[in-house]
């Protein structure tokens, strides 16, 4: 357990090593944020009648933005990719750790230490933001629930994480995998737009699946669009996905390194 | 000229190597064009009208931009990997090259498979041509042509624009995504509907709402002079800008060494 506590503190630090890169991405999440703010704006200035109100969009695109490092499945983990691809995975084969666990936990680390330099600003200039616009604080009770149901949604990303590393075994070229992946983890996340905007009888279904229980459950949550016995139901549902995921992603692993040929050397 | 079309060809040749890989590419840029349609459906399902642009109207927008940023990125997106040229030294083999430098940066990384971008875009068009409301007499066809053939260019334009901060800054500067990336994201509605200010930014300093939210104005109006289908050429003056700043980047240009 150690081992994967130092692991996590050495790539944390490393993550924030550059500050003038985090400066730039706080910039384009906020300008990101206001544009999303403004079409959802635009969209509810039209009527219709949605199942989520304007106040609670805006709350869950700014905590979106501020988060949005860490909910992101395909992205920042090149290393991993890369030791793949180059054949170095066979040093870490020689380590006396559980490569799942290796792996598993340098997945989280990967997504934490960009998300703790940038959450801060982002939040707080979106807390500054004029009355319609800016982000709402909720009651003492929704934030424990909203940071308990971040801490297993970060543990259903890093275990999607995990399995789409597994694949990069199988492929000579990861790219196409990649993107596909990055179009559907984004969009039945709710990152394009908030399950709640979906149809109805899609919501159902969409609900169900792992890609919720990563952004969607936790941010909804924050916005008071989940509350009571459905938010409790939600994060019981991310709880089931991130251990059959993880135990999936552990056999998995064990199944794949069993076969694994490394090249030259 | 020869010697472009031949690194063309081995650019293309190369990318047929792995024939499943840009399958899968090509079929994860149509994806991601997918999720975006959809996005715009499901709100469309709950009401008529944004901002006072149908639903028609809409992804007549988003059909222009999509089209408009495939074809920008295919040609101008290998730029994207010029701030990591400038890093490592390899944009200094190029400088000794007796051969136009853009050219030398972009056909090597000229990306084949926006071709899925692409025929999404051209899906949706085909569904809002007639969907949109437009009496489409030749003048707004030309129109809609110059509003998809200027905004390549743009996106190009931008792209470049980016690369070239690469000169000063020795490094990516990702916050100018929001004009490339963001641009595709947030073009999907007519720019009139995040507000005057907005509009205003991207009709004076990046000319974004020239080859989308007046044209559109444009195609809608039937009682619009013909001349009016000229307005997306307007956007063109942005290459200035941009191809002054990137022949001033090299002049300033100092190795980073390698």
């Amino acid at each position: 357990m150690k081992s994967y506590f130092s692991l996590f503190r050495i790539r944390m630090i490393n993550g924030l090593q550059y500050r003038a890169v985090a400066l730039g991405s706080v910039l384009t999440r906020f300008c990101w944020g206001i544009m999303e703010i403004l079409a959802f704006f635009a969209i509810h200035q039209s009527g219709g009648d949605f199942s989520m109100t304007f106040s609670q969009t805006v709350s869950y695109i700014w905590m979106q933005q501020a988060f949005i490092l860490m909910y992101n499945v395909i992205d920042g983990d090149q290393e991993i990719e890369a030791s793949i691809q180059d054949g170095s995975v066979a040093y870490e084969l020689t380590r006396p750790m559980n490569l799942y666990g290796n792996w598993f936990t340098r997945c989280l680390a990967n997504r934490l230490s960009p998300t703790a330099l940038n959450c801060l600003p982002v939040l707080a200039l979106a807390l500054l933001m004029p009355v319609p616009y800016g982000l709402k604080f909720p009651k003492a009770m929704t934030v424990v629930l909203f940071l308990a149901s971040t801490v297993l949604a970060l543990g259903v990303v890093g275990a999607i994480a995990m399995l789409m590393h597994i694949t990069m075994f199988y492929t000579t070229s990861q790219r196409g995998t990649k993107i596909i992946g990055r179009a559907v983890t984004g969009f039945f996340a709710g990152g394009v737009i908030p399950l709640p905007y979906f149809p109805e009888t899609f919501q159902k279904v969409v609900n169900l699946l792992p890609f919720a229980a990563t952004q969607s459950t936790p941010l909804l949550i924050y916005s008071g669009a989940l509350t009571g016995i459905d938010a409790v139901w939600a994060m019981g549902l991310q709880i089931f996905w991130l251990i059959a995921l993880t135990a999936l992603g552990y056999y998995a692993t064990k199944r794949t390194l069993k076969r694994v040929v490394v090249q030259g050397g | 000229m020869r010697f472009y079309l031949r690194l063309f060809a081995l650019n293309l040749k190369s990318q047929m190597q792995y024939k499943a890989s840009l399958f899968l590419s090509c079929l994860g840029q149509f994806m991601t064009a997918f999720t975006s349609f959809f996005s715009i459906k499901f709100i469309f399902m709950q009401i008529d009208a944004v901002g006072g642009f149908t639903y028609g109207q809409v992804l007549l927008c988003f059909s222009v931009i999509m089209l408009s940023f495939s074809i920008g990125e295919a040609v101008g997106g290998g730029l994207a990997n010029f701030p990591r040229m400038v890093n490592m030294g390899e944009f200094d083999r190029m400088l000794t090259r007796p051969r136009n430098l853009v050219l030398q940066v972009i056909i090597p990384f000229f990306d084949f498979t926006r071709v899925g971008l692409l025929a999404q875009g051209i899906i949706v068009l085909g569904l809002a041509i007639p969907q949109s409301g437009v009496t489409w007499r030749a003048d707004k066809i030309a129109g809609l042509v110059l509003m998809i053939v200027c905004g390549a260019v743009l996106f190009f334009c931008l792209f470049m624009f980016q690369a070239a901060f690469a000169f000063f800054t020795m490094n990516s500067l990702d916050f100018l995504n929001i004009f490339t990336y963001g641009a595709r994201q947030f073009g999907r509605y007519p720019f009139s509907v995040y507000g005057k200010k907005i509009l205003h930014f991207l009709t004076i300093c990046i000319p974004l709402a020239l080859i989308q939210y007046y044209p559109l104005q444009f195609l809608i109006d039937d009682t619009a002079h013909p001349a009016g289908m000229f307005i997306p050429c307007l956007s063109l003056l942005f290459i200035l800008p941009c191809y002054a700043l990137f022949r001033f980047g090299i002049r300033k240009y100092k190795s980073a060494g390698s």
